[in-house]
């Protein structure tokens, strides 16, 4: 099984150097390219979920262990592979390596690249004005977003991160809406700024460690010490340069606008996998890596999570912008893994890790079908709706679904990491968390209010005779919904189909932050 | 290390031999006039830089195959120094005028000026930059930095019958002149504290007065600031950096590139070798700490932040293309700087590699913008919708502009990491976390010619688009700069070795 990941993350990439050379004129063939590209990525995925060792534990290891694969198999890693990038970067250093692993926290974010990249595509079939570069960088973008997620070399990660904002930029630059151009570079001025933060923590690391590595294993296992006020320093500017991806309140002003501007396609992969790459940064590097100042500012953090599911649960009711709506829906949600972060429990931990990947299927999805309704009536504006449930029978129902799984309803995907989470910080013996996880806890009725009342006024309700003859959902459509609407279900029935195969990397991650 | 006389030292002086030899060749051959009829100056001055960069990669070698990396020679009674570090340079700089010379043999305001003495200029402006990164010697610095500035002012001014070009080259004169008279006096100052004008011997001196606490501080500052005006001219550093837009902007596109790099690169080799060699005490792993009294890393850290926010948000209300580059090549002054003050052998390292890949990605933005003003012109809006008209073209500009910024997976990333990991290692945050957060405002400018060149003018499907030729020779030296652009950003191992190996200085003490 050797080499899987890196087919999945470097196939997309060569279907975009395929495009490259294909003639602009065949755009079909080009369509047709990117879903290989893609479809390859999501097939490996399931030889992935297949092959994957659930019960694999992390073991104690000593630095006696050989091999780098060794080091990563002990500590909790499968499909290891390791080579030597750059030899020495400096006198008496560890190589920078490929190094490439994933384990309980990257398993379900591989699964989510793989599956919303694939469905993505379909969504962006019907793009027209350059097709070539649009579905070219859209495979490009995956390669970036499946590199986050499996490089276990700080350097490496670091290369990935960034490389995604390259494609991001002119997919949303180019190809959006109104004013593309300006949430186009706040997008990337907003991102730039914080991994720079990150590129002079990483060095940091890297000079503090003996032997100086980039090495994410060896670093987390053998973290530097620190004085107290730079290991603050460091943990800051990490959680800043995590934060802005996230969005975590304040750095949160992006995101309406990359959201909103973006092409349909586009804003499904930013909510899904973009926004959860902050997190993800966050559970691998920022926490791991520094322990100590995470348990100083756990309290802080839960904060934090309570302003964003509070506050972007209020903004998204006051939006009359459908897609606006959602994209505040995202920082709402995400809140929860913030406050399941901070509760430092394996309720929480695993909460939050759900909630990201259930927040992946169903803000792709609520992206998916405004994008449905926009390419129909041209705009977005939920008052400018109204009764569509008569026409667009099929369509309200997903919509339904999408609007229940988001809101948090029982035995749909989204109830179960935002209950985790809620009960991770009530239950949390870190920190009292109680008052927090209580008001926290008003947010999920706020996110009723939001969508059942948009649910009204788009659906129900006299049907506006603008829109009489407008088409119910078409095939394509329903080819990209339809799939992501079934796991919506099925994780929601069967969360244990996820936790089981998380938990042992999530409760060692406890394990550590605890102390 | 060993002093040669004059003789020895001739057959350790093949490069600038053969620059020298050109140069006559080209100014006696274009006398004739059937000969100059001909137009074959450009022709002989690339061949001839060509063979100076075939005779400086033979130095390199001869010097490895001699067993110890470390040997270097003094040449001309210690006038000037053979070394690793220094032959690095002249590979920057003779590849910094052999593409210049390519980027101008198509240029028809060159030919109708006259080619013979754009040529000439070049040679000696090379010529000059070669003795200016390898001298010892303060008469050498100084007569090194006016053989460079000279040729430096007629070439700004070569197009006579353009307004800009003539008044640019007359700042610069203007600006030169003070900047050189305030170096000579520096030097003065120093000589009349050290009692020699040799770098090694200097360097005793000062160290054994201000042993003795004979030598005041403020005689000290005094007379390195001064210096430094020399320096920070050549390089462009702020406060001495004020010349340098409305120059660039002025001169010949090609010319503005050999500014860009070709000085700058030199008058960071005499920069570091005269702070290193005079005002730092060496110390145990490759590192050196400053003469006590003279506090001059401190100053120049100082100078690096500013520089780099001097140029930074100089650039952002840029429209003119040329006078944002003029800009960004000040940034990227600053960002060069940061490593200097580090006084370790990782940030000398730093330097090198960073001038190397910033010699590739900035000839390749100027040479997209020769391309563009053949066509259009030099503005902002002339850009527009070039990525869909002529994407040959706005692809490597992308890169070029990209990698300024420092993303990876290109090689200004790499160039960014370097330099910032010696003054991370050296403990001195708060400079690379001024250093970064100015290159993310320098995204900010360069994005708005990515922006212009892709997000705009954007043809509406159906639309037939006009297509832009290129000439066949600005593309094969498009690929040639933004391949390993991107490649160095990939593999960038050998080249971090490579300037290790030619890390070491020569101090003469």
């Amino acid at each position: 099984m050797k080499g899987l990941l890196s087919l999945m993350t470097f196939v997309p990439m060569i279907g975009a150097i395929a495009i490259l050379f294909t003639d602009r004129k065949y755009k079909d063939a080009i369509r047709t390219t990117a879903a290989v590209a893609t479809g390859i990525p999501l097939f490996l995925s399931l030889v992935l979920m297949w092959n994957f060792d659930k019960d694999k534990k992390p073991y104690d290891w000593s630095a006696g262990l050989a091999s780098y694969e060794d080091q990563a198999e002990a500590a909790g890693f499968q499909f290891v592979e390791s080579h030597v990038w750059i030899d020495r970067l400096s006198e008496g250093a560890m190589p920078i390596k490929y190094y490439m692993g994933v384990d309980g926290l990257s398993y379900p974010m591989v699964l989510l690249t793989a599956l919303l990249s694939f469905f993505c595509v379909f969504a962006a079939w019907n793009i027209e004005k350059g097709v070539k570069g649009f579905f070219a960088l859209f495979l490009l973008l995956e390669t970036g977003m499946m590199g986050v997620f499996c490089s276990l070399d700080f350097f490496l990660f670091y290369v990935f991160w960034e490389v995604m904002l390259l494609p991001m930029y002119f997919l949303i630059g180019v190809w959006g809406g109104p004013r593309k151009e300006y949430a186009a570079i706040k997008f990337f001025l907003y991102t730039l700024f914080g991994s720079v933060l990150m590129l002079i923590a990483m060095l940091a690391f890297y000079f503090g460690s003996e032997p100086h590595t980039f090495d994410l294993i060896a670093l987390t296992h053998k973290a530097p010490v620190w004085a107290s006020e730079m290991r603050m320093a460091l943990f800051l500017a990490f959680f800043i340069a995590f934060a802005v991806k996230v969005p975590v309140f304040p750095f949160h002003t992006w995101l309406p606008d990359a959201h909103v501007e973006a092409p349909t396609a586009i804003s499904a992969i930013l909510a899904g996998v973009l926004l959860k790459m902050g997190l993800y940064g966050m559970l691998r590097i920022n926490f791991p890596l520094l322990p100590e100042a995470f348990r100083d500012f756990g309290p802080w953090l839960a904060a934090l999570g309570f302003i964003n599911i509070v506050y972007g649960a209020l903004c998204a009711m006051a939006q009359k912008d459908l897609k606006k709506m959602v994209a505040y829906s995202s920082i709402s949600h995400l809140g929860f893994c913030l406050l399941g972060i901070a509760a430092v429990n394996s309720y929480g931990m695993i909460g939050c890790v759900f909630q990201m990947f259930a927040h992946g299927l169903t803000s792709a999805m609520l992206f998916l079908l405004v994008g449905v309704v926009y390419d129909r009536a041209h705009h977005r504006n939920i008052d400018g709706f109204g009764g569509l449930g008569v026409v667009m029978p099929v369509y309200t129902g997903i919509t339904a679904l999408a609007f229940m799984a988001s809101l948090g309803l029982p035995a749909l995907c989204g109830f179960v990491g935002e209950a985790l989470s809620l009960l991770g910080g009530w239950g949390s013996t870190q920190y009292n968390l109680k008052w927090i996880t209580l008001l926290s806890a008003t947010g999920i009725v706020f996110t009723a209010g939001y969508f059942l009342w948009a649910f009204q006024r788009v659906f129900l309700g006299p049907l506006n005779e603008k829109y009489r003859t407008m088409p119910d959902a078409n095939p394509r459509e329903l080819f990209t919904l339809i799939p992501i609407g079934i796991l919506v279900i099925v994780f929601g029935i069967f969360p244990a189909l996820l936790i089981t195969p998380m938990s042992a990397a999530l409760n060692t991650l406890v394990g550590m932050l605890r102390g | 290390m060993t002093t040669l006389s004059t003789l020895e030292s001739l057959k350790y002086a093949y490069p600038e031999t053969a620059l020298a030899f050109v140069l006559v060749l080209v100014i006696l051959l274009d006398l004739v006039p059937a000969i100059r009829q001909r137009r074959i100056a450009m022709t002989m001055t690339i061949t001839g830089l060509i063979l100076t960069l075939i005779a400086t990669l033979v130095h390199i070698y001869i010097l490895g195959r001699e067993g110890n990396p470390n040997a270097g020679y003094s040449l001309f009674e210690g006038m000037i120094v053979f070394s690793r570090f220094t032959l690095f340079f002249k590979v920057i700089l003779v590849l910094t005028a052999l593409l210049v010379a390519l980027f101008s043999i198509r240029s028809p305001q060159v030919k109708a000026a006259g080619e013979g003495e754009y040529c000439t200029l070049l040679l000696s402006g090379t010529l000059g930059c070669f003795l200016m990164a390898a001298a010892s010697d303060f008469l050498m610095v100084y007569l090194s930095i006016e053989l460079v500035s000279i040729s430096s002012y007629v070439m700004v001014g070569f197009y006579r019958k353009d307004r800009k070009s003539a008044e640019a080259a007359l700042k610069y004169v203007i600006y030169g002149a003070v900047a050189s008279g305030l170096m000579i006096f520096g030097m003065s100052l120093l000589y009349g504290l050290a009692g020699s004008t040799q770098f090694g011997q200097v360097y005793e001196a000062l160290a054994a007065k201000t042993g003795q606490g004979a030598v005041s501080t403020a005689s000290f500052v005094f007379s390195f600031l001064l210096v430094l005006a020399g320096f920070g001219y050549k390089i462009a550093c702020f406060p001495f950096h004020m010349w340098c837009p409305d120059v660039y902007e002025g001169a010949p596109t090609p010319i503005t590139a050999f500014l860009s790099v070709g000085p700058k690169a030199a008058g960071f080799a005499a920069l570091i070798q005269f702070f290193y060699a005079n005002l730092s005490v060496p110390g145990a792993g490759g590192t050196f700490h400053a003469l006590a009294g003279t506090h001059w890393p401190w100053v120049l850290a100082l100078v690096s932040v500013a520089t780099m926010t001097a140029g930074n948000l100089g650039a952002v209300p840029q429209t003119n293309v040329k006078r944002m580059l003029a800009y960004s090549s000040i940034a990227h002054a600053g960002y060069l700087l940061m490593p200097f003050v580090m006084l370790s052998e990782t940030g000398l390292q730093a330097i090198l590699v960073y001038l190397v890949i910033y010699l590739l990605m900035n000839m390749g933005a100027f040479l997209v913008l020769i391309v563009v003003a053949e066509r259009a012109g030099e503005e902002l809006k002339d850009f527009r919708g070039l990525g869909w008209k002529c994407p040959s073209v706005a692809v490597p500009m992308a890169i070029f502009l990209f990698s300024l910024t420092g993303l990876p997976p290109l090689a200004g990333f790499i160039g960014k990491v370097w330099l910032f990991m010696p003054v991370i290692e050296g403990k001195w945050y708060w400079l690379a976390v001024a250093g970064v957060l100015n290159s993310v405002v320098s995204l900010y400018y360069y994005v708005k010619v990515v922006r212009a060149m892709f997000l705009e003018g954007i043809p509406s499907s159906g639309e037939r688009m006009e297509r832009m030729a290129v000439p066949a020779l600005y593309q094969v030296l498009l690929w040639a700069l933004a391949v390993p652009t991107v490649w160095f950003g990939l593999s960038f191992g050998g080249l971090s070795e490579l300037a290790k190996k030619s890390a070491q200085l020569y101090l003469g003490h």
